[in-house]
């Protein structure tokens, strides 16, 4: 776990030494700021409904990118073979790699306070759902993270495992729209699947141990079919 | 130290590394010789358990690497082939993490970088992002990566390929420097290289082990043939064929260059029947000049082709 920390440590500091970082974060903000206050005063409502309603569609597009270059820029330049030979398992460097970009989207979410506070300025908030919205953003972005390194570990092109990435993140936020073609048998799980009744759950403020083992499970099997994927390459 | 038994590596169909078994002791410098794709980097590879074999072991002291990979990760120091290392760090943040990772106390990381900047010469471009170095300070930079803690092997992958000739004697003098402690395996297909630095060489060829023995042992066995070059003046060809042919124990002559009255002659002969005596009493009776007179004895490249010629 120690090795697994120092990997982690190392990968969130190389995230800002490319302009990687700071240009999906100055896109996250913009694009959740313009969407959230070009309505915000139309609504007249001191909540940030908008804002976490907005979020899962943002996080589908920005998620892959911060986990494009985390396996596929090693395996490109072949880094990984000097990492894989440093005393470390496979295990060490995924959970590493994982816990990097989880820590980077949470740097990213910090800004986003200044929402929050502008708000409850302006009329009285109701902290409850923000805080829930909070936790939420979080348990999706590690679960899309899992998602965005699995696709990494797919491939050596940073492209392609962003476009997959995308692909996959984008399709668990979107299923639920696209229910009126789906035969009836199949509605249950499909509703199950997609990614926005459950964060919008958490993000109105009500806890429920099916949403949160829903991103759990999401986090798991993209971390253990990355490992999988990894062991293949040995 | 290491024991390498019955190694074998398949890529699907194609048999990369064949029933391989190599004996390493302490303190020893061995050559890993072979053509391109003979095996060599996939032998390394599954030495510091990057990749796994087939079938076949390896030990690394009491460790093998199917139980104790980690063990062995830990006392071995690796530089895969042309350094591959994370562009868009400074030497000195990568040397750092290196360190971390390979537990060296964080009181004494400041000390040893500094020891290994000395050690491999690195000391000015401490402060660049590795992208921007040339090929020979990062390799130096991949082979202080490997020597962070002190490991005791040292396993080579070409470490000095792409380099300048100034580059390569100074790697080639630091690879000595260590290899009087420690045991060092390292692969290249640069045969002087091999026979400037290695105890012993083990060549490969088609993934099979073809010789492995000191270099002086291998030219000895295998070189069983050599050459005596002779360059004469005032001499006339026909009668020095005529002269020398003759003489028993060489099997061929011929006339390398023949230049306004020089003459560089080849003779082919047996090593155990040393012809020379008998050649230099031949030429004293003549009026030619002797300008030069020497044995050759088959060099490791010739050596090295024999073995690993396509039949």
């Amino acid at each position: 776990m120690r090795q697994a920390l120092r990997i982690c440590r190392k990968e969130f500091q190389a995230y800002f030494l490319s302009p990687i970082a700071y240009i999906v974060i100055a896109i996250f903000l913009l694009v959740t700021g313009w969407f959230f206050f070009s309505t915000f005063f139309l609504l007249n409502q001191a909540s940030l409904r908008n804002f976490f309603g907005l979020l899962p569609t943002v996080f589908a597009f920005v998620t892959p990118a911060v986990t494009m270059r985390l396996f596929a820029e090693e395996l490109s330049i072949g880094s990984y073979e000097t990492l894989l030979t440093l005393p470390v398992t496979n295990r060490d460097v995924i959970a590493g790699k994982f816990l990097a970009s989880c820590a980077f989207i949470t740097a990213m979410l910090v800004p986003t306070l200044a929402y929050p506070v502008t708000v409850s300025l302006l009329g009285s908030l109701d902290w409850g759902p923000v805080a829930g919205g909070y936790l939420g953003a979080l348990l999706l972005g590690a679960a899309f993270s899992a998602i965005g390194l699995l696709a990494s570990a797919l491939t050596r092109n940073q492209i392609v495992a962003f476009i997959v990435g995308m692909a996959i993140c984008f399709g668990l936020t979107l299923v639920d729209q696209m229910l009126f073609f789906v035969p009836r048998a199949l509605l249950g799980t499909l509703t199950y699947l997609a990614v926005d009744s459950h964060f919008q759950n958490i993000a109105k403020g009500i806890l429920d141990t099916r949403d949160i083992v829903y991103f759990l499970s999401l986090g798991f099997i993209g971390l253990y079919g990355t490992s999988l994927v990894l062991k293949a390459k040995h | 130290m290491i024991r390498v038994e019955r190694l074998t590596k398949y890529y699907h169909d194609t048999c990369a590394v064949d029933h391989i078994t190599l004996d390493v002791r302490q303190g020893e410098i061995l050559g890993l010789l072979g053509p391109n794709g003979a095996g060599k980097t996939t032998t390394l590879r599954m030495l510091t358990g990057f990749l796994k074999p087939t079938s076949g072991t390896i030990r690394v002291k009491d460790y093998t690497i199917d139980e104790q990979a980690l063990e062995i990760k830990k006392i071995l120091g690796y530089l895969p082939e042309s350094a591959p290392l994370y562009h868009d760090m400074l030497v000195y943040d990568y040397l750092q993490f290196v360190a971390d990772i390979r537990g060296v106390a964080p009181a004494r990381k400041r000390a040893r970088i500094g020891e290994l900047g000395d050690l491999c010469g690195i000391n000015e471009v401490m402060h660049q992002p590795i992208s921007e170095l040339s090929k020979g300070y990062k390799q130096r930079v991949g082979l202080a990566h490997a020597m962070m803690n002190d490991p005791e092997v040292l396993v080579l992958d070409e470490p000095t390929s792409g380099l300048d000739p100034n580059q390569i004697v100074e790697i080639r003098e630091i690879i000595r420097q260590i290899g009087r402690e420690k045991t060092i395996i390292f692969s290249t297909h640069i045969l002087s290289e091999a026979e400037a630095t290695c105890d012993r060489v083990a060549i490969i060829h088609h993934g099979k082990i073809v010789a492995d023995s000191s270099t002086a042992q291998l030219k000895e066995t295998l070189g069983d043939r050599s050459r005596i070059l002779i360059t004469l003046a005032q001499a006339d060809a026909a009668a020095v064929q005529r002269e020398l042919a003759t003489v028993t124990g060489v099997s061929s002559l011929a006339v390398l260059e023949q230049t306004d009255g020089h003459l560089r002659l080849q003779l082919e002969c047996a090593l155990a029947a040393d012809p020379r005596p008998e050649i230099y009493r031949r030429i004293k009776q003549t009026s030619w000049v002797l300008l030069d007179f020497h044995l050759e004895t088959q060099s490791l490249e010739a050596v090295f082709r024999e073995l690993t010629k396509e039949s």
